[in-house]
């Protein structure tokens, strides 16, 4: 017997020992007993052996990791809180990007961390369960670490008081909830297409990486803290997720229309969600990074580009309607922000109308739409502030069945005509605005004819009574406080106090 | 269209010598600087050597201490003892 034994085993060995072989064949239940879901949605897997993970990441490995970042982060957040970080940011106008985020963004990272606990259950490979779970763990860790991060700006400020119950009940914030509800109501193979590939891989970047740079720029050292901390595990998710389209597409050739179909449906849902990702960046970032354009320029038409030329190889075409969500780059942050300076009342956070500067850089990074197009409209609203005639929208807007957003998206290619889709179900009209999200109806209409719409509920009796007073306080939102401008707001007070005390020290 | 691969990492300590390995062993890398972050894009393919942050930092180092300091990426991994690669398929 010789004595010279390895050192160490190689990376690719460690892996295999520690993820394969780990599963079983079931002996008194049947397979598809144990695994209900793995075969309604028509998806044909003939051996999950063929299962590759690109990063080898072992259990063990794993906890060293995660627990390095979890020890980094928090000395980071105990120091911004230790020293009054919230001093230090840009403008307090910054602070109201952070309230969307804790009440539109963290809950999805719970509800990530479901949906992959329960794909991590359900699909039959053992390979794709191991990382689904660790993925469920992750989104986990970030829900937790966020809401610890944002915990300190509730002891100063206004609107995360309640992010939570808002998360399930404010009109906006239905559309980022039934983003993920939709998902995680899908099958398990969906699911991971639609957060995994299309959400993961394609679309996250733009909320992670350029604002959460921005974050930096503005002084935030908590959110960047967290951001970066979380998009260190989601470079591990977009492998993933490229991994299993891949995966999918090479086990059977049939699996291709059904991933098409997904792609298509879930590139479409992303878009829209992120809307409100595009009107941080480009009017709530006091300093700003990159427009909404610039961001989608690189992390789509160049970085999706690439992506999808390397997956024509399957026959896999890039998702149908991305030539008209990047021609709505060039309007969506605009509109969105219109509807929220518009609904101001309505919101948890505050609106305000750019200054001249920043409609200065608005028209440098839109030359061909907001001079045209938006500046009139808020010249216009602020020459009606200075008349003492604030323009406050109080009609309940129609909202679109499936992304859930108010209809005040335009024609492609016509800006000044609100688009306006229908669909007939069981003889009931159904609305959308647009054709990517009436594709989406008519591929399912049984499901969105089901949707919890925020104005309907409200118009059925719902959410709290009649009026907008009644809703807004069965949101739990501080009225006077959470809501309407930033312009005299308890936020802005208290910012205006710690600044002039800070002059006062500078002599 | 060039396809382009990518790599984002954190604008820190730990991985500014990453990000030098990376800029020396792969010619015609293109380096993009945002706040907190430092982009790498290079076409085709791009590789981090774990030999190359070795004699940078004078330690062991390990390809997959770069999940510290990762931030995003763009192309298909390949990952090993020695190296961490990106690239797009031939």
């Amino acid at each position: 017997m010789t004595m010279v034994a390895k050192a160490k085993l190689g990376l690719k060995q460690r892996y295999a020992l520690l993820t394969r072989g780990l599963d079983w064949e079931p002996s008194y239940q049947s397979k598809s007993a144990v695994y209900p879901y793995a075969e309604f949605e028509g998806i044909k897997i003939h051996d999950w052996s063929k299962w590759e993970d690109p990063f080898r990441l072992t259990m063990d490995a794993y906890w060293k990791y995660q627990a390095e970042k979890e020890r980094k982060l928090y000395a980071v957040l105990d120091s911004f809180a230790q020293n009054n970080g919230q001093m230090g940011l840009s403008d307090v106008r910054y602070i109201n990007a952070i309230k969307l985020f804790l009440t539109g963004v963290s809950p999805l990272e719970y509800q990530a961390h479901r949906g992959f606990a329960h794909v991590g259950r359900h699909i039959p490979g053992v390979g794709p369960r191991v990382a689904a779970q660790m993925q469920s763990l992750d989104e986990l860790r970030h829900v937790q670490t966020q809401i610890h991060t944002l915990s300190h700006y509730n002891k100063f400020f206004d609107g995360f008081h309640e992010w939570q119950h808002m998360h399930d009940r404010v009109w906006y914030l239905s559309v980022p909830k039934s983003f993920f509800d939709d998902a995680r109501t899908a099958g398990p193979f969906e699911y991971f297409i639609a957060i995994g590939f299309a959400f993961e891989y394609v679309l996250t970047n733009l909320l992670f990486v350029p604002f959460m740079s921005g974050a930096a720029y503005n002084g935030d050292l908590a959110t960047v803290t967290f951001g970066f901390s979380a998009q260190s595990d989601e470079s591990r998710h977009m492998t993933l997720g490229i991994e299993v389209i891949k995966f999918l597409l090479e086990q059977d050739p049939d699996n291709l229309p059904i991933v098409q179909k997904w792609v298509d449906k879930w590139f479409w849902r992303g878009h829209r969600v992120l809307g409100l990702v595009a009107m941080m960046m480009d009017y709530m970032l006091p300093k700003k990074i990159m427009s909404w354009r610039e961001a989608w320029d690189i992390y789509f038409t160049e970085a999706g580009g690439s992506l999808f030329e390397d997956l024509a190889r399957y026959g896999l075409k890039v998702p149908k309607y991305a030539d008209v969500a990047t021609a709505e780059a060039d309007h969506l942050s605009h509109q969105n922000w219109s509807t929220f300076y518009q609904y101001t009342q309505a919101a948890a956070f505050h609106t305000w109308l750019p200054t001249p500067q920043e409609m200065d850089w608005l028209s440098e990074k839109y030359p061909t739409t907001f001079d045209k197009h938006y500046r009139p409209r808020y010249e216009m609203w602020a020459e009606m502030e200075k008349e003492g005639k604030r323009f406050y929208n109080n009609a309940l807007p129609q909202l679109c069945t499936v992304c859930q957003i108010p209809m005040v998206y335009t024609e492609p290619g016509d800006p000044g005509t609100i688009a306006f889709r229908t669909s007939q179900h069981k003889g009931e009209t159904y609305h959308c605005c647009s054709d990517g999200c009436k594709d989406i109806f008519d591929g399912e209409p049984e499901k969105y004819s089901q949707s919890w719409l925020p104005v309907h509920q409200i118009f059925q009796g719902n959410c709290g009574g009649a009026s907008v007073e009644d809703v807004l306080k069965w949101y739990r939102m501080n009225l006077g406080a959470d809501n309407l401008d930033q312009a005299g707001s308890p936020d802005q007070k208290l910012w205006n106090e710690w600044m002039a005390a800070r002059q006062r020290v500078a002599g | 269209m060039p396809r382009i691969v990518s790599i984002t990492l954190q604008n820190t300590d730990a991985a500014r010598p990453i990000i030098e390995a990376i800029t020396e062993d792969n010619p015609g890398a293109v380096v993009h600087s945002f706040p907190g972050i430092v982009k790498i894009d290079r076409e085709g393919s791009l590789t981090v050597h774990r030999a190359s942050v070795e004699s940078r930092i004078g330690r062991d180092w390990d390809p997959q201490e770069l999940h510290l300091s990762i931030v995003s990426m763009a192309g298909n991994v390949d990952e090993d003892d020695d190296y961490f690669g990106l690239a797009w398929a031939h």
